[in-house]
């Protein structure tokens, strides 16, 4: 950017301080002068960020900055994915977790700056697209483009002379490159043609469908909702947000939205392998439903499976848990029936080793006829072998054993603070004692009963049902996103894997009635595919049009460029010498594939 | 019961046997280029002296391939022309740099690699027999295939006649790493899937995942080895003089170009394939989990891959990319699988974390 100048103003001559003013006229130091740019207004700088945006180079960076984005959310516990983790996360680091808060990286992927990395992106690409889509158009409308002069140039060459008269040689050439499906129309003394159309087809799809599948992706975001209920077997279900166990939904979504339909769990079935080294391992689990459309629908009866949901309307019900609810009938010191309900206890390990809480919240009057609350502490061992008195060894009902140690007082649900219903807060209850003076607890099979001490009443495990957990989605837009997905998949291989090239074939008069044929290739980016293919090409209309005899050492029509040089690498290898990717040999030619000046 | 760990030793004992004919086969490629080291023609040097360098900014290289098979004479001739201003430079001879001893050597060692890669399988094979499904329901399993799929890789390029015998060495290398981890570390006896994990998509998304983790593998090699050929070549370009381990070396393997080829090659034709596997994933996650991306660990590390992948090939269209640029981002996209592979099972918890270990 700097001009040399022959004459500086006099007095910049002049303060030259190390030549002095005689000496400062012979100085030919280059003079810095400040290139005379317009300003840009607004909209000039508009169209520059606009111009910067919608660069590959950009686009690279946005997608870099993208993959660097995700990483946190990865390593970081999501409060979308997993609230308590996000919750133990705080109490354990209280430095850490106000400046997470503050930058949005407990919910990394709806955060403000990692949307505004995939916005701009896509802005980006919208904007590089609609041009390129509408150039493609113009493509399509227009023709190929004429045969370049210097044939020679070009990746992949070969000439020979026939016999036969440039008419013949290019309508021969027309029909063998139309039977080839290409694009050939005649073009002065060549035949112009192009292939591989569908490589850029297949480039604007697959950007496109990205389009596609964003919006199908935001849209499901909005409009979800996703639902968790553990239903014993017996109960049933409406798909009204009160019933839920736990509810999620997105922004968008409101509970008119919900479909409504209702089941009931009939029986849940699980086996397992009984043998072999997947034992233990599900062979059939399933859950028979009888549900109902609407508030007036008729009942249908279906199987829900793992991997396999039921579909009512717009709503998917899934199965994603089992386990085991015993059925406990409480007695108080006078034999009447205080409880008698099917417990849900909460699976600990494969074999559905099991713990919860039987809670007794009102009925129970002790023996001394005070009113009180019994929680007893339940944990369950599907199957109990001798040996292994803390894991059950099946996940089936083969010995089932369920351990009790009953409590009374008060189980704090009075207060109006909320608590889990599988754990029992101790802080406020009692244990029993037994006649030796240790805590009561006992270990029952199916039809036992434990006495309370002191006529405070008996505990009886009755049975055991089996509970489900159902998890309840609706996420429009699902279909959307498979289509874009399928779309980006197969437009993402056309635009890899098909060449877009072009063939010309030039047949000129030359001397002795001889006709000049010379064939050329050019591909959009570089691949041995071009000269393999002109060299097919070559071979089946030098079949048509052979070759005549050659001329004598001083013919002047010899089309070889004299700039070439003789070096010719004769090995027949033809990969070795691949030309670079992307790059163009002449300028004159139209520049690759997406390469820009920047 | 009997049954199946009489299959699963079987499988341990394949599977070890294998690493000691990998072994054995290490030792031969070493000798192979031991004996090649003893070549002293250096074709790269010569073609980027000053003054071929000056030919050849002139004119660009050119190369005549016959048309059509028969009748060679008869056929025009078509004449291949590279770029302007792309270095001249031929492909080396290969580890053995024309040696004959090194070549025998280097035979002898595609051979004993053969063989290991059936034993290799045959132990994946007994492992899949004893566990009675897909042999990658863990990281021990998945390594054990992965290494199986990537050396079945390397034989399909050889047999497809491809430029690839110098990478024999580094595969063998890694294999033996591969596998040493498997037997050592991630070594589980059979597992158990949880039900989640049963279903046909099982064979689809993870076998896919396992064949695009190798050609990845296969194109961040070559990618790594382009890297020190283009330093060498361009030291030499500006007259420099590389240390003798490195002439050695990268004398004998190809011009940087093609091995840019290969690696962007491999890279791009498996690319659509990891597209594919993270939607049979997506598609799965939907019928287990009631949802097709919820950014578990595991899925956004796929999605990290996948978009550092995107990068490597918008830079190979980018004017100021190419070449070293778009190599170093093709390594970071490959530690992105590894991470996702190797540090997401391990370290991160999500719902991929039944892997194994």
């Amino acid at each position: 950017m700097s001009k040399t100048t022959a004459t500086g103003t006099p007095t910049e001559r002049a303060e030259d301080p190390d030549l002095g003013a005689a000496g400062s006229q012979l100085s030919t130091v280059p003079r810095e002068e400040l290139p005379n740019l317009p300003s840009l207004g607004v909209i000039g700088w508009a169209r520059w960020f606009w111009r910067q945006l919608t660069s590959m180079r950009v686009a690279l960076l946005l997608l870099l900055l993208l993959s660097l984005g995700a990483i946190p959310g990865s390593l970081i516990p999501q409060s979308g994915i997993d609230a308590t983790k996000v919750a133990d996360f705080r109490k354990t680091h209280t430095f850490l977790a106000p400046v997470y808060d503050k930058l949005g990286l407990f919910h990394v992927y709806s955060s403000v700056w990692f949307s505004a990395i995939y916005i701009l992106l896509f802005v980006s690409l919208i904007g590089c697209i609609i041009p390129r889509t509408w150039q493609f158009i113009g493509q399509l409308r227009g023709r190929p483009p004429g045969a370049p002069k210097r044939l020679t140039r070009l990746p992949a060459y070969t000439t020979w002379r026939t016999g036969a008269e440039p008419e013949q040689v290019r309508e021969a050439a027309l029909a063998l490159l139309k039977k080839r499906r290409f694009r050939a129309h005649l073009a002065g003394d060549a035949v112009a043609a192009e292939k591989g159309y569908l490589r850029e087809v297949g480039n604007l799809a697959f950007h496109i469908a990205l389009i596609v599948l964003l919006i199908a992706f935001a849209w499901g975001q909005l409009y979800k909702s996703e639902g968790n209920k553990l239903i014993v077997e017996g109960d049933g279900f409406s798909n009204t947000i009160t019933q839920y166990d736990d509810f999620k939904s997105g922004n968008l979504f409101t509970t008119d939205d919900l479909v409504p339909f209702s089941f009931t769990l009939d029986k849940f079935t699980g086996t397992y392998e009984s043998n072999g080294p997947n034992r233990g391992t599900p062979r059939t689990y399933q859950a028979a439903l009888t549900y109902a459309k609407g508030a007036y629908g008729k009942d249908k009866k279906d199987l829900v499976k793992v991997n396999e949901p039921l579909h009512i309307g717009d709503a998917k019900v899934y199965l994603t848990a089992h386990g085991y609810a015993p059925v406990i009938t409480v007695r108080d010191g006078k034999g009447n029936v205080v409880y008698h309900d099917a417990v849900p206890l909460l699976p600990l390990d494969s074999n559905v080793t099991s713990t919860g809480v039987v809670k007794v919240l009102d009925g129970y009057r002790n023996a001394q006829g005070v009113s009180e609350q019994i929680g007893i502490s339940a944990f369950l061992l599907p199957t109990y072998t001798p040996g292994s008195e803390t894991a059950s060894t099946f996940p089936a009902l083969d010995n089932p054993v369920l351990n009790l140690t009953p409590y009374h007082g008060d189980l704090g649900v009075d207060s109006g603070i909320p608590q889990s219903v599988y754990q029992l807060d101790k802080s406020h209850v009692k244990a029993y004692k037994d006649a030796k003076g240790q805590q009561l607890r006992d270990n029952l099979k199916p039809g036992q009963t434990m006495r309370l001490p002191n006529g405070a009443g008996s505990i009886t495990y009755e049975s055991t049902k089996e509970w489900a957990n159902f998890q309840v989605v609706q996420q429009p837009g699902t279909t959307w996103a498979l289509g874009g997905a399928l779309v980006a998949i197969f437009g993402l291989a056309g635009s890899l894997f098909i060449q877009r090239r072009r063939v010309w074939v030039r047949a000129t008069p030359g001397a002795d009635g001889v006709t000049v044929v010379e064939m050329a290739g050019l591909g959009r980016s570089e691949s041995a595919k071009v000269p393999d293919e002109l060299g097919d090409l070559a071979a089946i209309l030098y079949d048509r049009l052979p070759g005549a005899p050659e001329p004598g050492p001083a013919d002047p029509a010899d089309p070889a460029d004299p700039a070439d040089p003789a070096d010719t690498d004769a090995t027949s290898d033809a990969g070795s010498a691949e030309p670079d990717d992307t790059t163009t040999p002449d300028s004159t030619v139209v520049p690759a594939e997406g390469a820009e000046k920047q | 019961m009997a049954t199946n760990e009489h299959l699963a030793n079987i499988s341990n004992t394949l599977i070890y046997s294998a690493m000691g004919v990998y072994t054995l086969a290490f030792f031969t490629y070493i000798a192979e280029w031991t004996f090649g080291s003893r070549s002293r023609i250096g074709r790269t040097a010569a073609a980027l002296t000053p003054e071929a360098k000056a030919k050849a900014a002139k004119a660009p290289s050119v190369t005549v391939q016959t048309a059509g098979g028969t009748a060679v004479l008869e056929r025009p001739k078509v004449v291949v022309r590279s770029s302007a201003g792309a270095r001249d430079v031929p492909d080396g001879p290969g580890a053995h740099g024309g040696d004959e001893k090194g070549d025998l050597y280097g035979r002898i060692a595609i051979s004993l690699t053969v063989l290991a890669f059936l034993v290799h399988l045959g132990g994946v094979v007994a492992r899949a027999a004893s566990v009675e499904r897909a042999p990658w329901g863990n990281m021990y399993e998945f390594n054990i295939t992965f290494s199986t799929v990537a050396v079945a890789v390397y034989l399909g390029l050889l047999a497809l006649k491809k430029n690839v015998r110098w990478l024999g060495l580094f595969l063998v290398t890694t294999v033996l790493l591969d596998l040493g981890i498997a037997v050592t570390v991630l070594y589980t006896a059979s597992d158990q899937l949880v039900p989640a994990l049963h279903s046909y998509w099982l064979y689809i998304h993870v076998s896919t995942a396992i064949l695009c983790g190798a050609v990845f593998y296969v194109g961040a090699a070559g990618t790594l080895l382009y890297l020190f050929k283009d330093s060498y070549e361009t030291k030499l370009e500006n007259g420099g003089t590389p240390g003798r381990f490195a002439t050695s070396f990268l004398e004998r393997l190809p011009a940087s170009s093609s091995l840019d080829k290969f690696s962007y090659r491999l890279n791009a034709a498996v690319f659509p394939l990891w597209t594919f596997t993270i939607i049979a994933g997506a598609i799965w996650a939907e019928s287990a989990w009631g949802r097709y991306w919820g950014w578990d660990p595991k899925e956004t590390w796929a999605f990290i891959t996948w978009v550092a992948y995107a990068c490597y090939l918008h830079a190979r269209a980018t004017a100021g990319w190419k070449g070293r640029k778009a190599a170093y981002l093709a390594l970071i996209a490959f530690g992105c699988w590894l991470f996702n592979y190797y540090g997401v099972n391990i370290f991160v918890s999500g719902k991929h974390s039944y892997a194994g270990v």
